[in-house]
């Protein structure tokens, strides 16, 4: 039997990962823009859209923020297709059992993400947890968004036939010791205050608190802003927007700070990182310096949708790369620990006969240990 | 609601007033930030087309002597324990151009209020309340859509409808436990019709501007009232 049965079935599954994690970046984008633009109730009723089966409104009624809102869903709902396929396709054709299990589970969140989504719209106006729906159902909805997306760029990689290879190399011989240490836990460290900030942008977006600082990079003229009530008072008196329309909160004030304070932190934090990446050899030193690039594009794009007063068009590259950040960084994270751990990775053996992963001598993903 | 206010501010100039009527002008004081042109509603396939020339928030309407229009003038205090059967008439907050007309409206608990629809496509109207024993909803009102029915039974200032179709349309409801209130006009003059002689306290409330309240007496007579907000 050859050692590579279906390779070509596995090279495929990887190009499906790829556009599964693309098409999943596009949702996340255009529910950034449904955000952006305060749309998220155009459509009242879930899973109908405005009584008719959703895949069957007509088109002559998508206007105004129906638009953006319907577009989001029909495109999620394809998501869930492309998942299926992902799935079934690991499933397939992958021997490993923990990636075919990582497919099964992309494919639950999706679904979740899917009746979140829903509930995110029908529960608009509960209170839940002292929360409002619109809030605690919009922030678990955009966070569990980010969580499918980093499960699903930790699928392109490990799919990636150099990256499988260069796993399989190290679980046959783990290397004695990391030339520049272990990259891994400090990769999952910064992967991790990522999600946190995310999470933070989440529930200031969902709040539509995302100009509650509206200068930048002093905040009020500050370096931190005044929220006692008669300073907000003043603030709200010339808060004159046209989208955003609610008086902003010392609590809304707070958690804009912290998105900058976390925003320099991962901007600190990545160029250490830049620095440890040149102890990697090959295409890892480019992939994590890749990486730490996109939090200075990231840090300039926030600068400018403050400065534009959140541009819907920016603020959505930034929800964008925002979410290209943290599923990169969680997969490149998951790749390193699993390459590095002494004590071999959880690997499963490879089925008899479909060792279809050919260590490459022309493929240089790290030092040689 | 305005008109009725504009009829009875002009009527105030040439005749006596009706006994208990409170009159009086809401001025402000300080610039105020200027309005915003509502870009996405110019550039909206339908809407833009039933603009008539720039379309601008309207959160500070400043007319004659830094008159403030919009202002919500209502009873606070003074009428404690006394209990108003809601009337028997509607006011009515249309949708007309992509804009809630009026932007501010008066109602009392238990008044029944009309949402209409006049423009030629689909609007939803989404209240979420923030008061306690008001309900929540949201609907869809197209092009031709029979007007809306909607009661607040608990007083809300503000009640803020939304049309997430249209996210720059906002419009808002004043509603209060007694029938003593009423929206100046844009050059900020307002009466209070048929208010029984006492003390009170009025409250004038601005979107923006915020709340400030002023001790009254009302006599048989009428009386006038000039209230300030400031913008800082």
């Amino acid at each position: 039997m050859s050692p590579h049965p279906r390779r070509i079935a596995f090279l495929d599954i990887h190009y499906w990962a790829w556009f599964t994690a693309a098409w999943a970046l596009f949702v996340v984008s255009i529910g950034g823009l449904v955000t952006s633009k305060g749309v998220g109730m155009a459509v009242p009723d879930w899973p109908t859209t405005y009584g008719y089966n959703m895949f069957f409104f007509p088109i002559s009624q998508w206007t105004g923020g129906i638009f953006h809102e319907h577009l989001h869903r029909l495109v999620a709902s394809l998501l869930g297709l492309w998942a299926i396929v992902l799935a079934v396709g690991l499933q397939w054709s992958d021997s490993r059992r923990w990636v075919r299990a990582l497919g099964w589970l992309a494919l639950g969140l999706v679904v979740a993400q899917g009746i979140l989504g829903g509930k995110r719209v029908v529960l608009n106006s509960v209170d839940v947890l002292g929360v409002p729906g619109s809030v605690f159902f919009g922030v678990l909805h955009a966070t569990t968004a980010q969580v499918f997306l980093s499960l699903l760029a930790t699928l392109v990689l490990a799919t990636n036939p150099s990256m499988a290879s260069w796993l399989e190399s190290r679980r046959e011989n783990p290397p004695a010791a990391e030339s520049g240490g272990r990259v891994g836990p400090w990769l999952a460290s910064v992967a991790a205050v990522v999600f946190v900030q995310l999470a933070v942008a989440a529930t200031m977006r969902h709040q539509h608190a995302g100009l509650a600082v509206p200068d930048f990079p002093l905040a009020y003229g500050k370096v931190y802003p005044d929220t006692s009530p008669e300073t907000l008072a003043a603030i709200n008196q010339r808060r004159v927007g046209i989208v955003d329309d609610a008086p902003v909160t010392a609590f809304q004030v707070h958690l804009h700070m912290i998105h900058r304070f976390l925003a320099m932190a991962l901007v600190v934090a990545s160029a250490w990182t830049w620095r440890r990446a040149g102890f990697l050899g090959g295409r890892w030193k480019t992939g994590v310096r890749a990486w730490c690039g996109l939090f200075a594009v990231q840090f300039a794009l926030g600068a400018a949708t403050v400065w534009t007063h959140k541009a819907a068009d920016l603020a959505t590259a930034h929800v964008a790369v925002g979410a290209t950040i943290l599923a990169s960084g969680a997969a490149l994270a998951a790749m390193r620990l699993m390459g590095e751990s002494r004590a071999g990775v959880a690997f499963d053996s490879c089925r008899a006969g479909h060792a279809f992963i050919k260590p490459s001598p022309t493929v240089a993903l790290g030092r040689p240990a | 609601m305005k008109h009725l206010t504009s009829i009875a501010v002009l009527a105030a100039g040439t005749t006596t007033l009706f006994a208990g009527d409170v009159t009086g002008t809401v001025t402000l004081k300080g610039t105020p930030p200027p309005e915003k042109p509502i870009a996405p509603l110019m550039a909206d396939v339908n809407c833009g087309k039933a603009a008539k020339g720039t379309v601008t928030t309207r959160h500070y309407v400043v007319g004659a002597a830094s008159g403030l229009g919009n202002v919500f003038v209502y009873v606070k205090g003074g009428l404690d324990g006394k209990k108003f059967d809601a009337p028997a008439t509607k006011p009515v907050v249309d949708q007309v151009g992509c804009l809630y007309e009026p932007y501010v409206l008066g109602a009392q608990t238990g008044q029944t209020v009309e949402i209409r629809n006049s423009d030629a496509f689909l609007h939803n109207v989404n209240f979420m309340k923030s008061e306690a024993g008001n309900t929540t909803f949201n609907f869809a009102q197209g092009a031709g859509a029979k007007p809306v029915d909607k009661v607040f039974p608990n007083q809300e200032v503000f009640v803020k409808l939304q049309c997430n179709v249209h996210p720059w349309m906002f419009g808002y409801i004043g509603v209060v436990s007694n029938p003593y209130f009423a929206v100046t006009d844009k050059d900020g003059k307002f009466t209070l019709k048929g208010l029984p002689a006492g003390k009170y306290t009025l409250a004038f409330k601005h979107l923006k501007a915020g709340e400030v309240t002023q001790e009254v007496e009302v006599k048989d007579s009428g009386t006038t009232v000039a209230a300030t907000l400031e913008v800082k």
